[in-house]
């Protein structure tokens, strides 16, 4: 009798619920299936489909992903260089974050001023921060080459040179390391200083500390920095395309149509690939195929993310 | 550069060994070249940091022909080039562009994301986890995955494009990195709070906003700085949708046209450089605690 005349209430309060989750989370309902569920689909779509932007698409079947996977020339460089960021740029960022983030808890006067000098260059937004270092670096009248001259150094032409190029960027992406550095001295702010006691009784070294106490208390946010600089790493696209398109001197707006890459697709990231295939060459098709594959190699860098707990999702959710 | 600030904190240390002198001297000798030698590796990097800065600036000041010629002192200081660079075509626009996108982006983001964060973060339903990791997955996607349909909607079927509002408008429907950002901030709320708002009578709208909005403030003003800046900066999204139109450029946009159409008058590039950086700087200088605590929280375990 009694469960009779419960059920229904609890069955509504459960309903109310539903309702009130549902109501709390519609502005992402909608967001998610809307501006991604729908335009993931439809890149899936067009990754079949011949289509100009202009003529009604047209059913091809695998034609275009054979065209990217095999027969497209600029392929192989854009992944390649892409890949050569992910690795040398994340590898080079985490570890000199590392050294700034213990230096700056080392430092004992000034720390204030040198934290903010730090971190500065990260804020700078990324168009001004490359158009300065395309500056700098120009081997023409750049500051930089005129005092490497100074003191008798050959310098390289950096941005201007296939094989300087990257590292380059590379160099740009090092001054802007305040994020790292701020997540790495929170990290090393927070392991306990009994630890470092109890070692330095047992005559660990300073080596022997960064060993055995420091480096086991931050290699959880060492390995965050790692996966999450590799999903920003894919994505890079700013300032790959700026410097290239400055650094070749091409005195046009930028609505005028140049490959991107200069010098010689050195700097050609796949993001970029994807966006002068869609807008600069309107193969959709195609375009659509390197998005996907862009898309299966980021999913599969999420996945790794979310397995090894790198400290983005709770282990109780 | 960075063995050396990796070795430095630790190699003097070793130094003040084999001194015949009493041991709070040796220690003392030893801490004061520690000192010495942190302090030399901080100005080194000091120096890499703040450099750049300082060239940009001095260019800026320099006269066309000056600017040319490779000199890195400026020998009359030309601050009218700031005047130049702000009568310069367009530019105003494009500062009203860029507020405008960062100004109603961050607004429409911070509306849409609390309710999603604090639905995420504590109401218990079913597909809680899935939703989780639908949102770290949006979050980790390169945005070129899904921008060719996006923009065929925006220009074909409502033809937005031109304009910034197909950036602005998807900012009202809950963007994935605040919402995950501060959904981790909200779960350090204790429940009790919510638990006793809602004894009080309280339904959940209320609670929202009279509990938990108050309580969530660092945590709402990161994401929001964080969105601010984002939108400031942002390139790949101008150069798609407002790229045919220079009416509609923002100044991350404009600035590469900027040195195009000055030519090689890298002085006026380098004043337009500055006054690009100055408002995220200055944003940054008075908001400077909810900024920092934001990037932490990045790296804050649940």
């Amino acid at each position: 009798m009694a469960l009779n005349t419960r059920a229904p209430a609890l069955r509504r309060k459960k309903m109310r619920e539903k309702l009130r989750t549902v109501g709390f989370l519609s502005p992402w309902l909608v967001g998610f299936s809307v501006f991604f569920g729908y335009p993931l689909l439809a890149t899936i779509y067009f990754s079949f489909m011949h289509y100009n932007q202009i003529e009604q698409p047209a059913f091809v079947g695998l034609k275009n992903w054979k065209y990217v996977l095999t027969q497209m020339p600029l392929f192989g460089p854009a992944l390649w260089n892409t890949l050569w960021l992910v690795v040398v740029m994340v590898a080079l960022r985490v570890v000199f974050g590392l050294g700034i983030g213990l230096l700056v808890t080392k430092i004992k006067s000034g720390a204030g001023f040198f934290r903010t000098a730090f971190y500065l260059p990260y804020l700078a937004p990324p168009v001004a921060a490359t158009v300065a270092f395309v500056f700098l670096l120009n081997p023409g009248t750049g500051p930089v080459n005129e005092i490497l001259g100074a003191v008798g150094i050959d310098a390289p032409s950096w941005f201007n040179d296939p094989n300087w190029a990257k590292p380059s960027l590379v160099l740009l992406s090092l001054w802007g390391i305040g994020d790292l550095m701020v997540i790495f001295m929170a990290a090393l702010l927070d392991v306990p200083r009994e630890q470092y006691e109890a070692a330095e009784l047992d005559g660990a070294g300073a080596w022997g500390k960064f060993r055995y106490v420091t480096w086991p208390a931050i290699t959880p946010i060492v390995m965050f920095a790692v996966v999450t600089g590799v999903v920003q790493t894919m994505q890079y696209y700013t300032q790959a395309l700026v410097a290239g398109k400055l650094a070749s001197g091409i005195t046009i707006g930028p609505g005028t149509v140049i490959q991107p890459g200069y010098p010689d697709h050195s700097t050609l990231t796949v993001p970029q690939l994807v966006y002068s295939l869609g807008f600069q060459n309107f193969n959709t098709g195609a375009a659509c195929v390197l998005s996907l594959v862009l898309f299966v190699i980021a999913m599969a860098v999420t996945t790794l993310l979310m397995r090894k707990r790198a400290g983005l999702l709770p282990a109780e959710d | 550069m960075t063995t050396t600030t990796l070795s430095a904190p630790g190699a003097p240390a070793r130094t003040g060994g084999g001194d015949a002198s009493g041991p709070a001297l040796r220690a003392r000798r030893t801490r004061l070249l520690h000192w010495i030698a942190v302090h030399t590796v901080a100005v080194a990097a000091a120096l890499f940091f703040v450099l750049p800065f300082a060239f940009v600036f001095l260019t800026s000041v320099m006269s066309d022909g000056q600017a040319m010629s490779g000199e890195l002192w400026p020998t009359e200081w030309h601050w009218s080039n700031y005047a130049t660079v702000f009568h310069t075509p367009g530019f105003l626009d494009w500062w009203k562009n860029s507020l405008m996108y960062a100004g109603l982006g961050t607004l429409f983001t911070v509306c849409s994301a609390v309710p999603v964060a604090y639905a995420l973060a504590k109401f218990r339903f079913r597909g809680r986890r899935a939703a989780m990791i639908l949102v770290i997955s949006t979050m980790m996607l390169p945005p070129q995955v899904i921008v060719i349909p996006m923009y065929l909607v925006w220009a074909q079927q409502l033809h937005l494009s031109g304009s910034l509002w197909p950036l602005i408008i998807p900012m009202a429907f809950g963007d994935a990195y605040s919402i995950f950002l501060l959904r981790q901030f909200l779960l350090t709320i204790p429940q009790e709070y919510i638990e006793s708002a809602k004894v009080d009578g309280c339904g959940e709208v209320r609670t929202l906003l009279k509990i938990v909005v108050p309580m969530a403030k660092p945590g709402i003003a990161a994401i929001a700085l964080f969105q601010f800046f984002y939108c400031w900066n942002d390139y790949f999204g101008p150069q798609i949708y407002a790229a045919q139109n220079p009416g509609a450029w923002t100044l991350s946009y404009g600035l590469e046209s900027f040195k195009s159409a000055h030519n090689v008058d890298w002085n006026l590039t380098m004043a337009a450089t500055l006054l690009i950086m100055v408002p995220v700087i200055l944003v940054f200088f008075f908001a400077q605690k909810a900024f920092v605590e934001g990037v932490t929280l990045t790296g804050v375990k649940g």
